[in-house]
């Protein structure tokens, strides 16, 4: 048996949909919520090397790079404004964020 | 069952169920430490598919740094996390359904998506070169400006990160060295004729 796309986009479906069950589930931890973001980039990622290595195309992978360089830059920045947040208040749950009342 | 096809199927396994502990973990620790590794065990189905650049990367960069980050956070921030996760619970219905109905739509179009006829592949992997050189090729000559524009955002993060977090505190005593190098003899230093028997009031 040959491992092909589909099962690379499966195991990618299934992440990404673990990934948004973790956001509604543990929608007061803002770090779980930050991971289950880094769970659905990775879902893409790996949907975006199946897809480069069954067309023989090089674009997925370097379009994954790039993935990985917003992913780290939003991990960096969203957890300053964390511990800046936490720095302030002394929590982090998420209902207690609403001082711009927007 | 060849070789590939079993790891394929253990490093797919390892991703998925790591991925349901980050989830439903109690401990936000544990979770980062599953991240950890549902990163490293997709390198491997990264290395499967031929993307060793990426897969390399995905340890260096993810686990060796940003999960690295994140487990420095959590164990920063002094927060009780039994009380956040109370809700959980609650929201298992409303989460389980949106799940299962992302996961049958995402099924029902990888069942049954295709190629498009005319679409042209706009880098063709070369059949001679190492995967990291292809990428290298490609990625300092076809995207050199994305490649670019990723520097910026991730110099924008850093610095965004260091505005964030740096903050002064009013009572901690500070090195200025303008006032120390115009200091003179006179401003530092005072002569008393200190009388026999008696002495100097201090002030």
């Amino acid at each position: 048996m040959v491992i092909g796309l589909e099962h690379y986009l499966i195991v990618g479906a299934i992440v990404f949909t673990l990934g948004m069950a973790g956001i509604i589930l543990n929608r007061k931890n803002v770090i779980i919520i930050m991971m289950s973001i880094e769970l659905i980039l990775l879902a893409v990622n790996i949907n975006l090397v199946a897809f480069s290595a069954q067309l023989h195309d090089l674009t997925g992978q370097i379009f994954g790079l790039f993935i990985l360089t917003v992913a780290a830059a939003e991990a960096a920045i969203g957890l300053a404004i964390l511990v800046t947040y936490f720095r302030n208040r002394r929590t982090i749950a998420v209902e207690d964020i609403n001082m711009m009342k927007g | 069952m060849s070789v590939a096809t079993a790891f394929f199927y253990l490093f797919s396994f390892v991703t998925i169920a790591s991925s349901a502990m980050v989830i439903t973990g109690r401990n936000p620790v544990h979770s980062v430490l599953f991240l950890i590794v549902a990163f490293v065990s997709s390198a491997g189905l990264f290395l499967l598919a031929g993307a060793e650049f990426l897969a390399m990367l995905l340890v260096v960069v993810y686990v060796g740094a940003v999960m690295v980050l994140f487990l420095f956070v959590v164990m920063m921030l002094d927060v009780d996390f039994a009380e956040l996760q109370k809700s959980a619970k609650r929201y298992l219905p409303l989460g389980g359904l949106v799940a299962l109905v992302v996961l049958a739509e995402l099924a029902l179009v990888v069942g049954s998506w295709t190629v498009a006829p005319q679409a042209v592949l706009s880098t063709p992997t070369p059949g001679n070169l190492s995967n990291t050189a292809a990428l290298g090729q490609v990625l300092y000559t076809q995207y050199v400006y994305l490649f670019q524009a990723a520097g910026f955002v991730l110099l924008t993060a850093m610095i965004g990160a260091i505005v964030l977090t740096l903050h002064h505190r009013p009572n901690v005593k500070r090195q200025d060295i303008s006032a120390q190098n115009a200091r003179t003899r006179a401003s530092a230093i005072e002569n008393k004729q200190v009388p026999s028997r008696t002495g100097v009031p201090v002030p």
